[in-house]
């Protein structure tokens, strides 16, 4: 017994399990909710989602909990450095929670309609949060990985989830065929920093590559002037090759171009709750590692990843906008506008300083909202016999529900990045981090243009923006006269979000504030 | 009641908007058309404390100041000077009478109407008299969206392609706008400035105490909590320090962009006439009178006086053909703006199905293009007569689209080949029609020859063959207008359809009048109305040119030049 013990403490300190109390609630409440299911009586499985609603609530203010006791003492090492509780970890987390709140919310009532009522979808959700938020607070490449599979591995089930769907099955098919092979690409790209920097450590690793950047750059030029050539400059393409593979399978989580292709067909296929939780959490989380990955592991090499995100950026956003513009199906019109968002989301981490990184913050954390707020829009079109997910199925909602309506004109304008909306203010900090990167001292003048480049294809994206108010409001036809499906539960996610994105959009003081305070000590470690 | 009046007067409509939201039913139409109008006439009453503006100490007034957006330096601050005094009571004035205008042309969704029409007000007035570059930002842009909606919904057969035509357009130049605002903002956190900047601004601001506190608040706030500040007056005072270079330049682009297109300049008018054919009475009052407006005030406020050394730059580029700068663009763009517009306007009155509303519609690119030449004469008197002209044209333009709204109401078309012969069945009408079309070819003892005169003569002593070409313009425009009303008013009733067309009632009289009053007191006596904008102007144009001597015999330059 003694020996028992002694050996837990010296595996695992107890008191680092506080560092994860939000994660433990989740996972525990996950396993809880897949027994209720069985529990339950038919057709009381609502009840699963209440009590996962009630989970994710208990986490928030758990994390809550935790920040405000070690605000001051950030970060903090867990677990032997697997897992950091920084401002970047808890910042990402509150994003994922309220993702995971919204997703629920608009989905008790589709799921009904679907005839896909079951428990195991909402501890699935659950399960994805938990994976995403170690996606957040993992400092460790291994516990990085795991997480992510943790969480695409749920997402791959919850795209299926419709099982009847024809759609539904290939989206899950295709997601999952290409999430493996990327997630083949990402593990090989960790390999090579593994074995570069010898350790598996995301601060190890950052300081060893480091170290090794003006030691193999050195070299190189050495080498060049006709000395000695050195056998470590043979590291310099190693380096490369691992960068670019990370990059390649993170540009296939987030859905950038050229990896994008996966996002329509998933997007669309997908049952629409989960497709709101993909594009938001998901896409929050794979930003989460990305950031974490290329800003402390690879922070030495940004002068090499600057310039290959910046290309991708400005690529992904011209092809997302531009192949948004005539989608007739909503929620594939939304996945472009969702590959494009990933491009505006990448400027932040070209950009490298603390504007852009506020910009991530925000703009994802107002992504969420009015993301969440469109595609509960969408669901709240379905009912039993009308599909709803054609742009043209919004056509007269501004006669028909002029609340709605509102609400959509609200989120799709915040989408666009108009003022007095949360997303201009996102907008604002991302172009104002590429703006400063670029005029800085040691800026360089692509920086301005891809700035311009994306700015003018923001104008782009209110073309499509528009289409839906422009259904709602411009004409005199009513596409259909059945009422809408509205449950508590979708109208109050809706009424959060589009409150979230007003309050945003006039009073971002609070929010901006609480990033950079957070955000600052996170930088300032290297 | 100086302290909140401004705040009072951008946010009552909005208020009013969420009034009608809230209070009334769709079908109550009646209500709340003459709701909406009274409430606008209430704004239009309120605004009018405006105009105790001190003449004579001019600058900044109304000064208010709030806390808003301390992490990014953004402040609630609003204050305006002369210039935007006037727009602003004009702005209020259109309002009413656009208000006025739709009881009868709108006849479907009302409320909505109403509501966004409010709010369109409020998003002007901001613009007017925003202090504050991200406040300013945030009205210009919003003030798209009820627009879009205005011509969307209520608009012509082409709406739809018009309205969102519109609205991309001039989303263009106002995003590129933004970026030369970040730009600005990081820059007013260059410490390698400061030092400079706050003498300047002592210098740019002395006798306006107000002025100087609020520009040290926002200053003193701002390096506070470690960032920069979006204050108009001190990015002036930062544009009169920062040296002339490619900086400058781009940032100078970069905001004239924006305005440019609002105006809107040749090449990027060709928003302009689709929005007006297509938008309804109202809308077009708007448009015509009030939202172009926010490209000449844009470039008054902000481009002149934030860059100045290349608001005067004459000699960047040097080519074979000669030496030219910003100024020269700017000035070349007006000019072909003034003869482009007269000449297309021209061709609306020939062609067969010409619209008499497109015709108007390019006579305001031309008039706009005056207003430019005026501002970039960079002297007193053309500057004066470029402010003037903004004035005169928000009224003439407005009155002219609102009499072809009367006409379109009774023959749902506005084709100039359908009529001929209305001065005999429309006496009434006819005669305001001469009228405005009179004060539009700028006859004088009316509005627009004051205006286009200053103009004309502060482009003179610029350079004369700048005025030689705008006067071409101006006789064109004399031209399509003239030949115009012969084809409308004169000769015989030929179509039948105009026999039994009724004059004017009495709501319509009732709008009309104010604006042939304006019209004809401008004309006649413009002094109370120069005196206004006599100061800021000479603000301006001394920011621009700092070593300009301003002629006249104005007692405040005489002192200045006695300091010398």
């Amino acid at each position: 017994m003694f020996l028992l013990q002694a050996n837990t403490t010296s595996l695992l300190n107890v008191s680092d399990l506080q560092l994860i109390i939000p994660e433990l609630i989740l996972t525990v409440c996950a396993c809880a909710a897949l027994v209720m299911e069985v529990i339950l009586p038919y057709r009381k499985s609502k009840l699963t989602a209440y009590f996962a609603l009630t989970a994710i609530g208990l986490a928030f203010v758990s994390l809550v909990v935790q920040w405000w006791f070690i605000r001051h003492l950030l970060p903090f090492d867990g677990f032997y450095g697997m897992v950091r509780i920084d401002g970047f970890a808890l910042l990402f987390k509150a994003i994922f929670l309220v993702s995971a709140g919204l997703a629920i919310g608009i989905a008790t009532r589709y799921l009904d309609i679907e005839g896909e009522q079951h428990g195991e979808y909402y501890a699935l959700v659950l399960f994805a949060t938990v994976g995403m938020m170690f996606l957040a607070c993992g400092y460790d490449l291994i516990t990085l990985y795991i997480s992510l599979e943790l969480m695409a591995i749920t997402f791959y089930v919850l795209v299926a989830f419709t099982k009847r769907e024809k759609r539904s099955n290939e989206a899950a098919m295709k997601y999952f065929l290409l999430g493996a092979f990327s997630s083949g690409v990402l593990l090989y790209g960790m390999s090579l920093l593994y074995g570069l920097a010898g350790s598996t450590n995301i601060g190890e690793i950052g300081a060893e590559l480091g170290r090794l950047g003006p030691v193999v750059q050195n070299a190189i030029d050495s080498a060049r002037q006709g000395g000695i050539p050195d056998d470590i400059a043979k590291l310099r393409p190693m380096m490369l090759l691992g960068m670019i593979a990370l990059g390649a399978g993170l540009f296939f989580k987030v859905a950038a171009v050229p990896f994008h292709m996966w996002a329509p067909d998933v997007y669309e296929g997908a049952p629409t709750s989960v497709t709101a939780f993909l594009s938001t959490g998901s896409k929050a989380a794979s930003f989460a590692l990305f950031a974490r990955i290329f800003t402390e592991a690879l922070g030495g090499m940004s002068a090499d990843w600057a310039p290959l995100l910046g290309l991708v950026a400005a690529i992904t956003i011209m092809v997302g906008n531009w192949a948004a513009v005539n989608q007739e199906n909503s929620k594939r019109l939304l996945a472009y506008s969702s590959i494009s968002n990933a491009g505006y989301l990448l400027l932040a981490l070209v950009a490298n300083n603390l504007y852009g990184y506020i910009g991530l913050i925000v703009y994802l954390f107002v992504y969420t909202l009015m993301n969440m707020g469109a595609f509960g829009i969408i669901i709240s079109l379905r009912r039993h016999g009308i599909i709803g997910d054609n742009v043209d199925d919004l056509t007269g909602l501004g006669q028909k529900a002029p609340g709605l309506a509102a609400m959509m004109t609200i989120f799709m304008l915040s989408l666009g990045g108009l003022p007095f909306t949360g997303g201009f203010i996102g907008k604002w900090f991302l172009f104002g981090g590429l703006i400063q990167r670029g005029t800085g001292p040691e800026g360089k003048s692509w920086y301005i243009w891809l700035a311009i480049w994306a700015i003018l294809n923001t104008v782009v994206s209110f073309y499509y923006y528009f289409r839906f108010i422009k259904v709602m409001y411009l004409g005199d036809r009513l596409a259909d006269n059945r009422p809408l499906a509205l449950s508590p539960a979708l109208q109050t996610a809706l009424i959060v979000s589009v409150i979230g994105v007003v309050i945003i959009g006039i009073f971002p003081h609070p929010l901006i504030k609480l990033s950079q305070d957070l955000i600052v000590g996170w930088r300032q470690l290297f | 009641m100086d302290n909140y009046i401004l705040s009072f007067i951008t946010w009552l409509p909005a208020l009013g908007a969420i009034l009608i939201l809230a209070l009334m039913k769709k079908d109550q139409s009646s209500l709340i058309k003459r709701f909406a109008t009274v409430w606008f006439g209430l704004d239009f009453l309120l605004s009018l404390w405006l105009l105790r503006y001190n003449r004579g100490m001019g600058g900044m007034q109304f000064l208010e100041d709030y806390q808003w957006i301390p992490i990014i330096g953004a402040r609630y601050q609003m204050g305006v000077d002369g210039v935007a005094v006037l727009l602003i009571v004009l702005t209020t004035l259109l309002g009413w009478i656009a208000s006025l205008s739709s009881w009868e042309y709108i006849q479907k969704r009302e409320k909505e109407y109403y509501v966004l029409l409010l709010l369109l007000q409020t998003a002007v007035i901001g613009v007017f008299s925003s202090m504050d570059l991200f406040l300013f930002y945030l009205f210009f842009e919003v003030s798209l969206v009820p627009m879009y909606f205005l011509i969307g919904i209520w608009g012509g057969e082409n709406r739809l392609y018009a309205a969102i035509k519109f609205f991309l357009y001039t989303l263009v130049g106002s995003v590129v706008m933004l970026l030369g605002v970040l730009k600005m903002y990081f820059l007013t956190q260059d410490t390698a400035l400061t030092s400079q900047i706050t003498q300047e601004t002592v210098r740019l601001l002395a006798g306006n105490d107000a002025a100087v506190q609020m520009v040290t608040n926002s200053l003193q706030t701002a390096v506070g909590n470690g960032t920069g500040t979006f204050n108009i007056l001190y990015m002036q005072a930062l544009g009169s320090v920062l040296p002339m270079g490619t900086l400058q330049i781009l940032l100078f682009v970069a905001f004239a962009l924006g305005f440019a297109i609002k105006v809107p300049m040749f090449p990027f008018h060709t928003w302009l006439p689709d929005a007006h054919v297509e938008a309804p009475t109202a809308g077009s009052v708007i448009l015509a009178g009030i939202l172009l407006k926010l490209g000449t005030y844009g470039f008054f406020r902000f481009n002149l006086p934030m860059f100045p050394a290349a608001s005067r730059d004459q000699s960047t580029w040097v080519t074979s053909f000669g030496t030219f700068g910003v100024r020269s663009v700017v000035v070349f763009l007006a000019i072909v703006s003034i003869i482009y517009g007269a000449l297309a306007a021209m061709y609306f009155v020939v062609k067969k199905d010409g619209d008499v509303k497109k015709l108007v519609a390019y006579s305001s690119v031309s008039s706009m293009g005056m207003v430019m030449l005026g501002l970039f004469a960079l002297n007193p008197n053309g500057v004066n007569g470029g402010v003037m002209q903004m004035i005169n044209h928000g009224i003439y333009s407005g009155a002219l689209f609102l009499l072809v709204g009367i006409i379109y109401e009774r023959r749902h078309t506005r084709n100039v080949a359908e009529f001929g012969g209305l001065s005999h069945v429309m006496p009434g009408y006819a005669a305001l029609f001469l009228g405005m079309v009179m004060t539009a070819i700028g006859l004088p003892l009316l509005a627009v020859f004051i205006s286009e005169f200053l103009a004309l003569r502060g482009s003179f002593e610029a350079n004369p063959y700048w005025a030689a070409w705008a006067a071409l313009g101006i006789i064109l425009n004399a031209g399509y207008f003239l030949w115009l009303y012969q084809r409308m008013f004169f000769g015989n009733i030929d179509n039948p359809k105009n026999e039994t067309l009724r004059d004017m009632n009495v709501r319509e009289w009732v709008y009309m009048v104010p604006l042939m009053i304006l019209s004809l007191w401008i004309g006649v006596y413009p002094k109370p109305f120069l005196e206004y904008i006599h100061q800021p102007v000479n603000a301006i144009v001394k920011q621009v040119r700092p070593d300009y001597v301003i002629p006249g015999t104005a007692a405040p330059a005489q002192t200045e030049r006695a300091e010398r």
